[in-house]
C-alpha cells in the first residue's frame, strides 16, 4: 500500500462520550444546572456588610494573640487534645489492621471481607462532629468521648486504605513466601507486611495529624481537648485568647507534618 | 521421584489450562518444559506444589499424594519442592539473608520466623548456599539493590535452603540477558547434580533449553505433544508445539536469539487464591 493513500485522512482522538447527542446533552444540562443553581442562592449583600466588621475584628485580633491572660486553659487544653490525638492514633491503629487484613479481597474470605468493609462504610458514613455528639450523649462531656471518636473515624480511614494498599501488592512476592511451606501467620510476616509498612507508617502519621485537628472540632460540641478551650474563648468574645489558641494549632500542625514528611521519607 | 497422573485444570474463567498431563521425574533428572504461551507450563508446575488446586488428577510425591493432603501436609510437602520464579519474587524490602532464611519457614514457628531466630544451622546453611551462588558479601543487602542476575541468585538460595528433592522453575531466565541466562541455567543444572536433585523447568527459549538438560517435554493447549530428548526436537516436533514457523535457527544449537517473553497466563487472583 502507498503512503499517498494516506494524505488526506484526518486523525481525531477518540471522544469520551461516543453518542454526539448525548455529548452535547450532557453539556448543555450541567451548564444549566449550574447557572440555576447559583441563581437560587439568596446572598443578603446589606448582612455580608454588616458582618464584615465583625470578621475584621478576627482578623484584628490575631494581630495581638493573647497567650496570657489565659494560659494555664490553654496549656492544658492542648496536654488534653495531645493525649486524646496519641491514645485515639494508637487504639485506632491497633483494631485497622486486623480489619484492614480482612477488608483486602485477596487475602480475606468473602465473609470475612463484607463483614470488616461493612465496618469500614459504617464508619466512614459519619463526620466526627456527629459521632462525637453521640458518644458526648453516652459517656458524658470531657476527653474519653473525645478518644473514642477519634479512635472510631480512624478505623474507616487506615482500614480502607491499608485493604487498598494490600489489595495492590505485588502477589509474585506472597505467592513465593507461600511456596516455601510458611503458614498463614508467617506469609502475612513475610510477604505481606514488607511491601506495606511504608505506607502504613506514612498513613498513620498523617493520620495522626488528623486526629490533632479534629481534636480542635470535636472538642467544640464538648469531647475534650483545645476545642472546649476555644469553644469557651468564642463564648466569651475573646478574640485575642482564640487567636493564641488558633495559632498554637497551625504550629503544632506544621510541626507535625513536617517532621511526619521526615519520617515518611526516611521509610521506603 | 514425582509422578503426575492425569493431571487437569479448568479455571473458574472455563479455561482449560491443563487437559490430563501425565509425566513421571527420576530422582535427580532436569526436565524442561516448553511451550507457547497460554500451553498449561506455569500451571503446570503450580498445581504440583498446589499453589494452584488442580481441577483432577495426582501429584505423586515419593509415596506422597499431595492432592490428597490437608492445608498442614501439604505445607510440609512444600518443604520438599522448592521454588524459582519469572521475576524472582524476592520480597523486595528484605535483605538477601531474610529472603533465603524465608526458605526454613516451613521449618521454624511464627515467633522465631517473627524475630528472625533462626536455627544456628540454617544461618550458617544460608552462608554456605550465598557463597555458592556468588553473594557472599551481599547477606545485608536490600534485595531490591541487586541486579536482575544477582536476584536470581538469591531465589536459588532461598528455594536450596529448603533442602528440596525436587526443584520447580517457572521461566527462570525471562528477564535476563542472555549471558546471564546462561548463567543462571548453567547454576541451576550444576546445584541439582551436585545434590541429586530433580527438577522441571518452565522456558521459553528453545535452544536455551537444548544446551542444558537431558529431558524436553513439550507442552499444547494444556496437553503433552512430546517427550523425549533435545536433539529430537525437529522442525515438525517444534510445529507441533508451537504452530508452523522456520525453525531452522533454533536447530542451529547454541545462538542465543532474543526472544519474545510473553508472561506467563495466572491472573493475580488466581496466584492469591488460597491464600
Amino acid at each position: 500500500m502507498s503512503t499517498a493513500t494516506f494524505d488526506a485522512r484526518r486523525w481525531r482522538p477518540p471522544p469520551l462520550i461516543k453518542n454526539a447527542r448525548l455529548r452535547w446533552a450532557l453539556g448543555i444540562g450541567a451548564a444549566i444546572y449550574f447557572a440555576i443553581a447559583i441563581g437560587s442562592l439568596q446572598v443578603n449583600w446589606l448582612r455580608v456588610y454588616e458582618g464584615l466588621d465583625r470578621g475584621w475584628a478576627f482578623v484584628l485580633a490575631f494581630t495581638e494573640p493573647d497567650f496570657v491572660s489565659r494560659w494555664v486553659d490553654i496549656r492544658d487544653g492542648m496536654v488534653e487534645s495531645l493525649i486524646m490525638t496519641v491514645t485515639s492514633t494508637v487504639i485506632g491503629i491497633i483494631i485497622s489492621v486486623p480489619i484492614g487484613l480482612g477488608a483486602a479481597r485477596n487475602i480475606a474470605p468473602l465473609p470475612i471481607y463484607l463483614l470488616c468493609r461493612g465496618i469500614i462504610a459504617l464508619s466512614r458514613s459519619f463526620q466526627e462532629v456527629i459521632i462525637a455528639i453521640f458518644f458526648v450523649a453516652i459517656f458524658g462531656f470531657g476527653p474519653l468521648a473525645g478518644v473514642l471518636t477519634l479512635s472510631f473515624a480512624t478505623i474507616g480511614f487506615l482500614s480502607k486504605l491499608l485493604a487498598e494498599d494490600i489489595e495492590a501488592l505485588d502477589p509474585a512476592q506472597a505467592e513465593a513466601i507461600r511456596a516455601t511451606g510458611a503458614r498463614w501467620s508467617q506469609l502475612m510476616n513475610y510477604g505481606i507486611q514488607p511491601q506495606v509498612m511504608p505506607r502504613l507508617i506514612g498513613l498513620s502519621l498523617y493520620r495522626l495529624d488528623i486526629n490533632f485537628r479534629e481534636s480542635a472540632v470535636v472538642g467544640l460540641v464538648g469531647a475534650g481537648g483545645i476545642g472546649a478551650t476555644l469553644n469557651t474563648s468564642f463564648d466569651r468574645y475573646e478574640f485575642d485568647t482564640s487567636a493564641a489558641i488558633l495559632i498554637s494549632i497551625i504550629v503544632i500542625v506544621m510541626i507535625a507534618e513536617y517532621s511526619s514528611g521526615m519520617i515518611r521519607a526516611r521509610v521506603q | 521421584m514425582l509422578r503426575i497422573e492425569g493431571l487437569s485444570k479448568q479455571y473458574r474463567t472455563g479455561d482449560k489450562a491443563l487437559a490430563g498431563v501425565t509425566l513421571e521425574v527420576p530422582q535427580g533428572q532436569v526436565m524442561a518444559l516448553i511451550g507457547p504461551s497460554g500451553a498449561g507450563k506455569s500451571t503446570l508446575i503450580r498445581c504440583i506444589n498446589r499453589l494452584v488446586e488442580p481441577t483432577a488428577g495426582r501429584v505423586i510425591l515419593g509415596d506422597l499424594d499431595i492432592t490428597r493432603l490437608g492445608s498442614r501436609g501439604l505445607r510440609r510437602a512444600r518443604r520438599r519442592m522448592g521454588m524459582i520464579f519469572q521475576e524472582y519474587a524476592l520480597v523486595e524490602r528484605l535483605t538477601v539473608m531474610e529472603n533465603v532464611l524465608s526458605g526454613q519457614l516451613g521449618y521454624v514457628g511464627f515467633w522465631q520466623s517473627y524475630f528472625r531466630r533462626f536455627p544456628q544451622e540454617a544461618v550458617t546453611e544460608g552462608f554456605r548456599l550465598l557463597e555458592r551462588v556468588g553473594l557472599e558479601a551481599y547477606y545485608d543487602k536490600r534485595a531490591d539493590e541487586l541486579s536482575g542476575g544477582q536476584r536470581q541468585r538469591v531465589g536459588i538460595a532461598r528455594a536450596l535452603i529448603q533442602n528440596p528433592d525436587i526443584l520447580l522453575v517457572d521461566e527462570p531466565t525471562a528477564s535476563l540477558d542472555p549471558k546471564t541466562s546462561r548463567q543462571i541455567m548453567r547454576l541451576i543444572c550444576e546445584l541439582c547434580e551436585e545434590r541429586r536433585l530433580a527438577a522441571i523447568i518452565n522456558i521459553h527459549d528453545v535452544a536455551l533449553a537444548q544446551m542444558f538438560v537431558g529431558r524436553i517435554v513439550g507442552l499444547r493447549l494444556g496437553a503433552v505433544v512430546y517427550d523425549g530428548p533435545p536433539d529430537g526436537l525437529t522442525p515438525g516436533v517444534l510445529t507441533e508445539i508451537y504452530g508452523e514457523e522456520d525453525w531452522t535457527a533454533v536447530r542451529r544449537k547454541g545462538k542465543a536469539e532474543a526472544e519474545d517473553h510473553a508472561h506467563g497466563v495466572l491472573t493475580d487472583e488466581e496466584r492469591m487464591a488460597a491464600m
